[in-house]
């Protein structure tokens, strides 16, 4: 005991030592601690996230108004909106750039960068990450590929614009569409150094949670949050490095005359010297990441929400176990379910089957992970903190969006609402909603754990999820009629087709919620900046939260625990928990942080 | 208008928002664990939950009173009949699971809302509860499963029983040419290496091959009742994909492969004008086309592109008429064979400039 105290504090005095030495560059620019390198993933991430909602609300204003002027167009897109009537091209370049922000850039490594940063090593018991400089390349690689995305922003040509996905022939050619040149390089360009800043990042989660628990933190005692993070992290290393080498095959077709992708392509009034590749193995290798990548967005948001909703409900999360074993399910079955993005691609409809049959086996883990929250609820003492209000609507919107799932995933049901609006309200409602949730809920839950103490202020978080949360419904929900309707995905304007007539009026309803939405996320922003500078400092534990991270200071310091680190000796889940004659635990108090060691009589009932 | 319109309504939500925070302020007792919900925030925010669901329902209701006459009319294909009856049944358990669970999550919310000294229910574990949930998604997936399965590999069969018709669909960007395989029903060869627009040899046809003097070119798609078509899709670029909603068929093209898809179309064009769905959305779409100055439409199939392919994605389509057996043989031979247009115009133009023997014709041919 005494020589684990020496360590200790031996690790400490170094610490200390460190702290003379730093620089404003060093703690604030290429800091290689986990919390300021969450806040620099928060912040960067936020950026985009601001970019790309800005970039939706642009393009469905042209989808409700088909060809009509409008001033702002003119005003952002500048010469891709002569007269401020916007064009085709552009259009298409939003949904691109759109999509591949949201996706990549906000909600994979805005959400599971900041928050595996924040919370893996503060919430095992770690004094930091196991590599801070593979760290700290990870954060500016991110950087690195979020500028060069920008930057494709301004190119001559326009942006890449063949979808996120850039299947070629499309992406490949700069013939067949004017973002497939220099915007397409840099968009790939920018991605294979967002791959590795991933990797980088998920190798570091994987390592830290292996090896740097505290005594005592077994991995039955981890929080669910960091049994997501981890996985998440493994699922990113399995599937990015084949998005990796997609995208390494797609340059050599581009640049150096290759033909993996490409064959019998006749463009333009010439043959194109390409034989023999297939489109089709391109959107194999995309998917085989791509399908993973919804988890990788969403298991964070849910392991966020299982820990906030537990804390908040001021109960245990309901069936920790099952949950744990729906997240490793849940990630295996990733893995071998990406072919339902291909049911109609021309890949064999054998396939088809064995896809349709794993991807319906995927809603049995998340049928099991929704009714635990629901469970989580029922007789709970529920403090309804903004984070909370947004982790009650996480589940709600993965619910509504999960289940039609079930249509989308059933090979047969496909074919007619394949890359309709039908699968945009699907996959914006599952993961682009819930993941965004998440990322909420975490945020207003952790800020005081990441602006030393300050907290957020509740009324406007209110008034952030309120709004939010009916807008959401009042965008998606009617989408699935369009889809239903027949309309497809990326299309400029529906005025081709005077089917599609009738639809306008349901897009102009659509619209006017995304951009109350768009709006009431000013609201957030304006709560952020000012509750880091102004906002009220909150006790030390302000949600009665069982977890080791509010067990430090509320000043940052280096090393997370100014003594020795603190023991577990329990579980995270011990809310209102009582001895059998009704009492709680500790006298007067609802919750018994995991470092409180067993009480006398007191059973040990998980872990 | 409608700028005024969105300007009006901005400004009513930023009164709203005004207003509801300071409702939510008011509510409040200045305390010093001001960012922490108290007891108030729980009570308006349990209510606001119970709230919320009923406006889940209430967009539900809304959605389905006002959009559900503006989704695709019944199926026009034969294995469309299946489709939507998978399609209705999949979709009825899907409304009756978000209907309670939905109910369940945000009634919880509202009814548990947080009190001071109120005890919550240590409740971490019951796998008796966790079995059934289990349980039951499993036996309902695997019903869908086996159902959605069974479906999927019938329509997916496409053979050549039935003495279907062979019909080819060729994407480029950005519009639809159709070839039909002629009087022998086999495709010629073709290869986009093989394509002379000089000679309007558009979709690359391999002249040397018997099988494609008889194919027909055309720009429309005309479709028998009752007779199984069995389509083959190729593309000369990008991707697109062959989507025909109202036979719920949809097939990627390809460029390299040839795919494939196969269905009997049920209705035809005639007729689904006459089905009471389509006349009423006939009827709505042309009172909106008359405002806004345009004419008036008269209902037809269509085939769209329904993948994302370049400018004019949203623009590529293609009108399809599904006709009796008679319509169509009348029809299919008053169009021109590959033969007649391509092949007559070479052999014309040759004879026309040189008369010569068919030995040195032979000559000048090798030596192109």
């Amino acid at each position: 005991m005494s020589e684990v105290a020496h360590v200790s504090h031996d690790d400490h005095h170094d610490d200390h030592g460190h702290h003379h030495k730093e620089t404003f560059v060093t703690k604030y620019i290429f800091s290689q601690d986990h919390k300021m390198i969450s806040k620099q993933y928060l912040i960067t991430g936020l950026i985009m996230g601001f970019i790309g909602i800005a970039m939706s609300l642009l393009f469905r204003m042209q989808l409700a108004w088909p060809g009509e002027s409008f001033g702002i167009f003119e005003a952002v897109l500048g010469k891709w909106a002569p007269d401020g009537v916007m064009d085709a091209d552009i259009y298409l370049a939003l949904v691109t750039i759109h999509g591949t922000l949201m996706v990549f850039f906000v909600l994979t490594q805005g959400l599971s960068g900041t928050f595996s940063n924040l919370l893996i090593p503060l919430q095992i018991g770690a004094r930091d990450m196991a590599s801070g400089f593979m760290n700290m390349l990870s954060y500016w690689m991110f950087f690195v590929s979020s500028v060069i995305m920008i930057i494709s922003l301004f190119v001559e040509a326009g942006p890449a614009a063949a979808g996120w996905t850039i299947y070629p022939p499309l992406s490949a050619l700069p013939m067949a569409q004017p973002g497939s040149g220099m915007g397409m390089t840099l968009w790939l360009v920018s991605m294979a150094i967002f791959i590795a800043s991933s990797l980088l990042g998920s190798l570091n989660y994987i390592v830290t949670v292996i090896n740097l628990r505290t005594k005592g933190m077994s991995m039955t005692r981890l929080p669910l949050t960091i049994w997501a993070f981890f996985v998440t992290a493994i699922i990113g290393v399995v599937s990015f490095p084949v998005l990796l080498s997609a995208a390494l095959l797609l340059i050599m077709d581009r640049s150096f005359g290759t033909s993996f992708f490409l064959s019998d392509i006749f463009i333009q009034g010439e043959v194109l010297h390409y034989q023999g590749g297939s489109p089709v193995l391109y959107e194999h290798l995309f998917w085989f990441l791509g399908h993973p990548e919804v988890y990788i967005v969403l298991l964070p948001a849910l392991g966020i929400t299982s820990e906030v909703m537990s804390t908040n409900a001021r109960k245990p999360i309901f069936g920790y176990r099952a949950m744990v074993a729906s997240i490793l399910a849940i990630a295996f079955l990733s893995t071998i379910v990406w072919g339902h993005h291909m049911f109609v691609s021309g890949m064999n409809p054998f396939l088809g089957s064995v896809f349709t049959f794993t991807t319906l086996l995927i809603a049995i883990p998340s049928a099991v992970k929704a009714f635990n929250y629901i469970t989580t609820l029922w007789k709970g003492n529920l403090q309804l903190n903004p984070a909370m209000l947004f982790s009650i609507g996480l589940v709600s919107t993965f619910i509504t969006g999960g289940l039609t799932g079930i249509i989308l995933g059933d090979s047969t049901l496909d074919i007619n609402v394949h890359d309709t609006y039908f699968v945009v309200a699907h996959f914006h409602l599952v993961m682009g909603i819930s993941a965004l949730y998440g990322m909420f809920a975490g945020i207003y839950h952790w800020f005081p754990k990441m602006f030393q103490g300050r907290m957020m202020n509740k009324n406007l978080g209110y008034v952030h999820f309120w709004i939010t949360a009916v807008c959401a419904y009042g965008v998606f929900f009617p989408m699935h009629f369009v889809g239903m309707a027949g309309v497809p995905r990326r299309y400029y304007e529906n005025t081709a087709f005077p089917m599609f007539d009738e639809l306008t009026n349901v897009q102009v309803l659509m619209t006017v919620f995304a951009i109350i939405a768009g709006l009431a996320q000013l609201i957030f922003v304006y709560n952020f900046i000012s509750s880091i500078f102004y906002g009220k400092k909150g006790p030390v534990n302000p949600w009665g939260s069982n977890t080791l991270e509010w067990t430090t200071p509320q000043e940052h310091i280096h090393g997370n625990w100014p003594g020795e680190i603190p023991h577990v000796y329990r579980w995270a889940y011990d809310y209102s928990k009582t001895y059998e004659n009704g009492e709680y635990i500790i006298a007067g108090q609802d919750f018994v942080p995991q470092n409180v060691p067993l009480q006398e009589n007191e059973e040990e009932l998980n872990h | 208008m409608t700028a005024l319109l969105t300007l009006a309504v901005l400004v009513l939500v930023a009164i709203a928002i005004w207003q509801m925070t300071k409702i939510f302020e008011l509510s409040q007792t200045k305390t010093e664990r001001a960012e922490i919900a108290n007891d108030s925030d729980n009570k308006n925010n349990g209510y606001l939950l119970f709230a919320f669901l009923i406006f889940i329902y209430g967009i539900t209701i809304f959605s389905f009173a006002k959009y559900a006459k503006m989704l695709l009319p019944e199926a026009a294909s034969e294995h469309g009949g299946d489709y939507d009856q998978l399609m209705l049944v999949s979709m009825g358990i899907i409304f009756f699971v978000q209907t309670v669970t939905q109910a369940l999550l945000h009634y919880f919310g509202y009814k548990y809302r947080g009190q001071k000294g109120r005890k919550a229910l240590f409740f971490a574990d019951n796998d008796r509860l966790e079995f059934i949930w289990t349980i039951i998604p499993v036996i309902v997936l695997a019903g869908l499963i086996l159902w959605g399965l069974y479906t999927w590999t019938n329509i997916m069969d496409v053979n050549e029983d039935d003495d279907p018709l062979v019909v080819e669909l060729y994407a480029q960007q950005f519009n639809w040419t159709a070839r039909y395989a002629g009087d022998d029903n086999v495709l010629g060869n073709a290869n986009v290496r093989l394509i002379d627009i000089n000679n309007a040899n558009v979709l690359g046809l391999d002249e040397s091959d018997p099988n494609a003097e008889d194919d027909i070119i055309v720009k429309e798609l005309h479709l028998p009742v009752g007779r199984k078509v069995n389509f083959k899709m190729r593309s000369q670029d990008v991707l697109h994909s062959a989507y025909m909603p109202h036979f719920r068929a949809q097939m990627n093209c390809v460029p390299g492969m040839i795919t494939q898809f196969s269905f009997t179309p049920t209705v035809t064009t005639e007729d689904m004008r006459l089905n009471p769905d389509i006349v009423d959305k006939v009827k709505r779409t042309n009172a909106i086309r008359a405002e806004n100055a345009k004419d008036p439409w008269e209902f037809d199939y269509v085939l769209l592109c329904n993948k994302i392919c370049g400018k004019s994605h949203y623009n590529m389509q293609m009108k399809i008429i599904v006709e009796t057996e008679e319509e169509y043989n009348k029809w299919i031979a008053e169009q021109k064979t590959f033969k007649e247009t391509v092949m007559v115009d070479e052999t014309a133009q040759a004879s026309n400039t040189t008369e010569v023997a068919d030995v040195e014709l032979n000559e000048t041919a090798s030596v192109e």
